[in-house]
């Protein structure tokens, strides 16, 4: 073994991380997102996508979701931590492959192209709700909601149709049935 | 009409009500308002400081010495960069701050105003919570907001940035609310099937141990209290942290010594190989835990914490009890006590042969080191310090090195408080102005800062501050000419690259003493060691006592890096003794 000149220790063997989704209940005030994000490149955790906004205009309070990978103890770490920001109110995580929730993103793509191009765009994107909300002769803005990885697909597939912008939020999430998150 | 008053008024009013009785601080443009109402408030006495930083760790030295939360007012700019320091050692080591700082008017934050910085975009990693006031309206629901976040819980900094136009504005003021109890309740989120699953460990133990860390003493002296009549009840050997030193008695019989990267040999081999491992208020910090693969392997581990995010952060546990350590401590003494009126069996006979084995390791005697008739050893400095100065209620800070962890080994503290020392961030130079802040807490009392001549020359400025109050704080630095502890990193690790650790030019301390107006004594030769000491505790006023020893001499025992409890290095007794210390330099 090679002599370690540091003293500090040397990291021990790492579990296999996974994917979670974290939902954060916050007061809407300046700087809270800050906090959150702060919380997450400060303890060196990761966020793949993040989405945030207003949910309730009378208390006050926004809705922040962020989804994440990390082995059980660093999310269990993070879920800590996030709870003790003053502004946090309420905190759930759920693994991606939950079958209880329902996550989604939501993705606009830009086609230029002719036509039957822009047809075809459209006959790709059937299974994910597209909605156009911009069309011209040469080109058409198109909405989808789909998964992360099933927009990944879109977005390659698209590329030889004349796909020349896309934007993509990051996802929310809610859980199936009557239940909330607590 | 209820009567308005300004911005600054309502800062005192808040400060009064909260019933701070001192600030530390430094003037400047952006605060003047909040200066110039101070005469008005005779009950709230100003420290002047020279330098923020030193507002922040005469601050901590306040808190952690009274346990009431320090207050500590800057200006906008470089006053608040320069108090970072500060708030990030207190948010390490869990000690109530309240910083205002003050900040350019609001129409002009975020143009590059003179003095401007984004203090709390600054601040925000560094405290529990920090709020810009833009709103005079906000103002004291804020102020006393602050206080509470500061003080319940795990105990932290916090600050409050107030712009200037702010502390002009004219509002109404809110007093408290009342609601405070509730909340410091709901921080015990422990049931009585825990503590009973706790007492059944107990009395199943064989091979126990205790940790108790800095949460014992955040907690208040009662929480000191039960933990003694915890160790009583018990019989287990305890162990502690740097920072929880003085909750339980250093001369005990049933006290290991500190444990950890410089703890002593029977603590750390007994923390390696017990079956019961119960950590009371600590948080299973890398210089205690050594390798974590190889930490405690055999113990059915137990942690009690008001922080539920410390829990399972670093070592995985079997039991978790969140509460405040007194609540918890005093609730499993009753259960013993309530156990015991039914069968009085005590697990005492259990834990004989586990105690006979400590005393095996306490023989090793891992502290020891080669005294010297020619030069004074660091180590025999404090040794000497420690007894003359045991009799009276000695308040004792230190700088970070070397002579922190001699400081630690050898100075042995029975009552919580007394002990003031940056052991998270490892502040060089927050020992001198961290006893200008006991010694205000505590006017009558003997305050001495172990120091290093390297550390306590990036706070001496705050000296002049201690003149100007007359505080008879003691300096005592371990002169070894060297940055000793990075030297000694060097010795073990670098092949005795002595790179940039030695000091070629120091101050005459002497003639600094004279300079500042406080009194200097010089030592050099253990033959006078004690009575220049004494000299320095019977003068009536600030000393800088330049003891010049051994520049040579390392902290034993230690832990090489990566390497659990059980493989430590010792002293240089024992190194020829088994021939080993080529070996053990390999270990390192």
């Amino acid at each position: 073994m090679v002599k370690s000149k540091s003293a500090y220790s040397v990291p021990t063997k790492k579990q296999k991380p996974d994917t979670y989704i974290f939902v954060i209940w916050v007061d809407n005030e300046a700087g809270v997102l800050a906090r959150v994000v702060g919380l997450f490149s400060g303890r060196g955790y990761n966020i793949e996508s993040l989405a945030v906004a207003e949910v309730d205009a009378v208390k006050n309070i926004s809705r922040i979701t962020i989804v994440t990978t990390g082995t059980p103890q660093v999310i269990d770490q993070i879920r800590l931590q996030l709870t003790k920001l003053v502004p946090v109110h309420k905190v759930a995580e759920f693994k991606r492959e939950d079958k209880d929730v329902i996550f989604k993103e939501m993705a606009l793509f830009k086609i230029v192209g002719k036509r039957n191009k822009i047809e075809k765009c459209l006959n790709a994107c059937k299974k994910f709700n597209p909605v156009i909300l911009d069309e011209t002769k040469s080109s058409a803005v198109i909405q989808i909601t789909a998964l992360r990885r099933e927009i990944d697909v879109m977005n390659k597939k698209l590329k030889p149709l004349g796909l020349i912008s896309t934007s993509r939020t990051g996802a929310v999430a809610m859980t199936r049935g009557a239940k909330i998150f607590n | 009409m209820p009567k308005l008053l300004t911005g600054a008024e309502i800062v005192f009013k808040c400060l009064e009500d909260q019933k701070v009785e001192h600030i530390f601080g430094y003037p400047g443009g952006a605060v003047l308002p909040i200066y110039d109402e101070l005469k008005n408030h005779p009950s709230i006495k100003h420290i002047l400081v020279r330098h923020e930083q030193g507002a922040g760790h005469a601050a901590e030295g306040y808190a952690r010495s009274s346990g009431k939360p320090g207050v500590v007012l800057v200006t906008s700019g470089p006053g608040a960069t320069n108090v970072v320091t500060a708030l990030t050692d207190a948010y390490m080591d869990s000690v109530p701050l309240v910083c205002i700082s003050g900040q350019v008017p609001t129409h002009l934050i975020g143009t590059d105003a003179f003095q401007e910085c984004d203090t709390t975009g600054i601040t925000r990693p560094c405290t529990k919570h920090n709020w810009l006031v833009k709103d005079i309206n906000d103002l004291s629901k804020v102020m006393h907001e602050a206080f509470r976040v500061a003080t319940t819980g795990r105990p932290g900094p916090v600050l409050i940035d107030i712009p200037k136009d702010i502390q002009f504005a004219k509002a109404k003021y809110k007093k408290p609310n009342k609601e405070k109890k509730i909340n410091v309740k709901s921080h015990n989120k422990f049931s009585q099937d825990q503590i009973d699953e706790l007492v059944k460990l107990l009395s199943k133990a064989k091979k126990p141990i205790i940790y108790s860390g800095g949460g014992v003493i955040n907690s208040g002296p009662k929480a000191s209290q039960a933990l003694r009549e915890f160790v009583e009840l018990t019989g287990f050997p305890i162990t502690s942290t740097l920072q929880g030193l003085g909750a339980y008695p250093g001369d005990d019989n049933q006290f290991l010594g500190m444990l950890g990267m410089h703890g002593t040999y029977e603590a750390n081999n007994a923390m390696h190989d017990c079956d019961l491992l119960i950590n009371i208020g600590a948080r299973f910090d890398d210089r205690i835990t050594g390798k974590i693969d190889e930490f405690s392997p055999n113990s059915t581990k137990v942690h009690i914490d008001i922080d539920p995010s410390s829990i399972n952060k670093i070592i995985k546990v079997d039991l978790a009890i969140v509460g405040d350590v007194t609540s918890v401590i005093s609730k499993i003494n009753k259960t013993i006590a309530k156990r015991k009126n039914g069968h009085s069996k005590s697990n005492k006979s259990n834990i004989a042969k586990w105690w006979e084995q400590i005393e095996k390791w306490r023989e090793k005697d891992s502290l020891n080191f080669v005294n010297s008739d020619e030069s004074i050893k660091p180590q025999h400095a404090v040794q000497r310090l420690y007894e003359l100065t045991k009799n009276k209620d000695t308040y004792v800070t230190t700088e970070v090195g070397q002579h922190q962890m001699w400081a630690a080994q050898h100075y042995k503290f029975n009552k919580p408080n007394r002990w003031m020392t940056s052991g998270g961030l490892g502040t060089m130079g927050y020992g001198l102005p961290a006893a200008v802040g006991v010694q205000i807490a505590h006017p009558e009392k003997l305050v001495i800062d172990i120091a290093g001549e390297a550390s306590v020359l990036m706070t001496m400025q705050e000296m002049s501050t201690a003149v100007q109050y007359n505080l008879p704080i003691k300096i005592f630095i371990l002169n070894n000419q060297y940055m000793g502890m990075v030297r000694q990193w060097q010795e073990l690790l670098h092949e005795k690259n002595y790179s940039e650790s030695y000091s070629e030019a120091l101050p005459d301390f002497m003639k600094m003493a004279e300079a500042y107006g406080c009194k200097g004594i010089k030592a050099d030769n253990p033959a006078d060691l004690d009575d220049k000491i004494q000299e320095m505790i019977d003068y009536d006023g600030p000393v800088i006592f330049d003891c010049h020893v051994d520049p040579n001499e390392n902290c034993f025992p230690m832990i090489p890096s990566g390497k659990p409890h059980n493989q430590m290095i010792l002293g240089p007794n024992d190194q020829e003794e088994n021939k080993i210390k080529g070996k053990g330099k390999a270990l390192v």
